[in-house]
């Protein structure tokens, strides 16, 4: 059975149809990358998986569970689904190590004594060790980036999204935060990230889905989709691009 | 001096600020010189010296006002703390989400419309006065209870707004980003938003806590010696009023290093948010 699955989902802001009856399947352990142009309909996508946004129609079940349920209470299923935004939103008035504690011990009520180093071991994993008592406007954009990461993990979610996490990122700073992607990927965790990074969704992508006016335009294994795409607006979309 | 030769644009920069301040300093002096001369040329003036600024007069009941200061201080140390807890309050109430909670919300609606659409000196005669009306026993029938009372009521509908203000301040995704990692709405707001908001909002409610300093003389007039009440006493019985513009001064001494201060941490706010 699928960890993730969609079906027929949609989503309108007003009159705008953002998300148009996508239907996707994700397995534990899987990478998957959504690529299109902006207003494609990516970042919605994420936003509907962590319920942030309530699905119009259709169904996204979690584990078999249909989380798209109106009235469902979100809370659980946020646990279980991490999220990292493109401007890292993290808690200005605390420092990283602060930022990542909240939600582990205000959400699973743990003492900051057994949190602690936990914490402690992912910013040393992710080589923030020396960054952890900083406040954000103390770090650069890549170290912020990888804190809200640190954070993210901290809820030891069973899948993570990312919403196009390195776009906000000078150009040099774009590849520690990718270094971070290419870890997890490591140990197995289950990701789909909303990316333009096309080099890192071709190295380390199992599935691209391409995304072109809120549908799953064309999906398969990064190669063909790069190298051979069979639909003419992904063949033009990737033009502009590579 | 750093030892490195200064810049053109230093150099020109520099010259630019002495020149700046020649002038300033020439036009102050100028108009000082002007007032000096010119006021005591009025045909009232020798009178208004008499009666306003009488060094004697002063000397006599500077001590005295002072005294009655302490009062003000004591009504402004009371009425603040309850006033910032009341005025977060009703800021929190005004978000409340919840259907059965939505009496609470329009109550607080109401209750900033209120307060804040009425002058301070008629809650302070209506609750002042009307309230001890109902013949309460001791020390319920007290004009600081109900006095204080009434700057609470209106000043804490102005802080509840500020609040508001703050919060509305911060952007949502700091609440999505809350969400997100599994806490609940309030959680997001107690630990998320509200710290920041409160934050924000530090000098516009120092502000109005300037104000209330100020607010607290018109308890005199249901009854309470304090200061202004005080130098009216003074000048009945001297028949000088010296006495009000020594209360000025020391009104002045405490609220213009206040309100210095809080310009200052406005302008730190800015710079930092740009």
């Amino acid at each position: 059975m699928a960890l993730l699955e969609l079906r027929a989902v949609r989503k309108a802001f007003g009159d705008h149809l953002v998300i148009d009856g996508i239907d996707l399947s994700i397995a534990t352990g899987e990478m998957t990358c959504l690529i299109g142009a902006s207003g494609s309909g990516k970042s919605t996508l994420l936003k509907l998986m962590t319920l942030l946004e309530p699905v119009d129609d259709g169904h996204i079940y979690l584990d078999g569970q249909d989380i798209s349920e109106p009235g469902l209470d979100p809370q659980p299923v946020r646990q279980r689904i991490g999220i990292v935004f493109q401007q890292y939103n993290l808690f200005p008035h605390m420092t990283a190590l602060e930022n990542t504690l909240l939600a582990p011990r205000r959400v699973r009520g743990r003492s900051a004594a057994e949190v602690t180093p936990e914490a402690e071991a992912l910013f040393d994993r992710f080589g923030l060790a020396d960054r952890m008592h900083h406040y954000p406007d103390q770090l650069s954009g890549g170290q912020q980036q990888r804190v809200a990461i640190v954070r993210a993990l901290a809820m030891q979610p069973e899948i993570m999204l990312f919403d196009e996490i390195t776009s906000a990122l000078d150009p040099e700073l774009v590849g520690e935060v990718l270094d971070v992607l290419r870890s997890l990927r490591a140990e197995g965790m289950t990701m789909i990230l909303a990316t333009h990074e096309m080099g890192f969704a071709r190295e380390l992508a199992d599935r691209v889905c391409f995304l072109d006016r809120g549908r799953i335009c064309e999906e398969g294994p990064p190669d063909r989709i790069f190298s051979n795409p069979s639909e003419p607006r992904t063949r033009a979309f990737l033009s502009r691009v590579l | 001096m750093t030892g490195t030769p200064l810049t053109r644009r230093q150099v020109f920069e520099a010259r630019q600020r002495r020149r700046a301040t020649t002038i300033a300093a020439g036009s102050t002096c100028a108009v000082l010189a002007a007032l000096v001369l010119l006021i005591p040329l009025a045909p009232g003036w020798e009178a208004v010296k008499r009666s306003f600024f009488n060094a004697e007069v002063f000397a006599k009941t500077f001590p005295g006002l002072l005294n009655a200061f302490l009062l003000d201080i004591a009504i402004f140390a009371w009425c603040a703390p309850l006033i910032a807890a009341l005025g977060l309050l009703v800021a929190l109430a005004r978000d409340l989400r919840n259907p059965a909670l939505y009496p609470l919300r329009l109550a607080a609606m109401l209750y900033t419309d209120i307060f804040r659409g009425l002058p301070v000196i008629l809650v302070i005669y209506l609750i002042g006065f009307g309230v001890p009306g109902l013949g309460l026993p001791r020390p319920w029938n007290s004009p600081y209870i109900w006095g204080s009372l009434a700057l609470i009521l209106v000043y804490a509908a102005y802080v509840a707004e500020v609040i508001r203000s703050g919060i509305e301040s911060i952007h949502d995704s700091q609440r999505a980003a809350a969400l997100s990692l599994g806490l609940t709405p309030s959680d997001a707001m107690r630990f998320v938003i509200l710290p920041q908001a409160l934050r924000r909002v530090v000098p516009a409610n120092m502000n109005l806590f300037i104000a209330l300093q100020k607010d607290v003389a018109l308890l005199s007039f249901i009854g309470p010696v304090e200061i202004f009440r005080q130098a009216g006493v003074y000048k009945s019985l001297m028949a000088n009023f010296t006495p009000y513009v020594g209360a000025a001064l020391i009104f002045l001494a405490l609220t213009i290093p206040a309100t210095r201060y809080a310009d200052h941490l406005m302008n730190r706010q800015r710079k930092a948010r740009s």
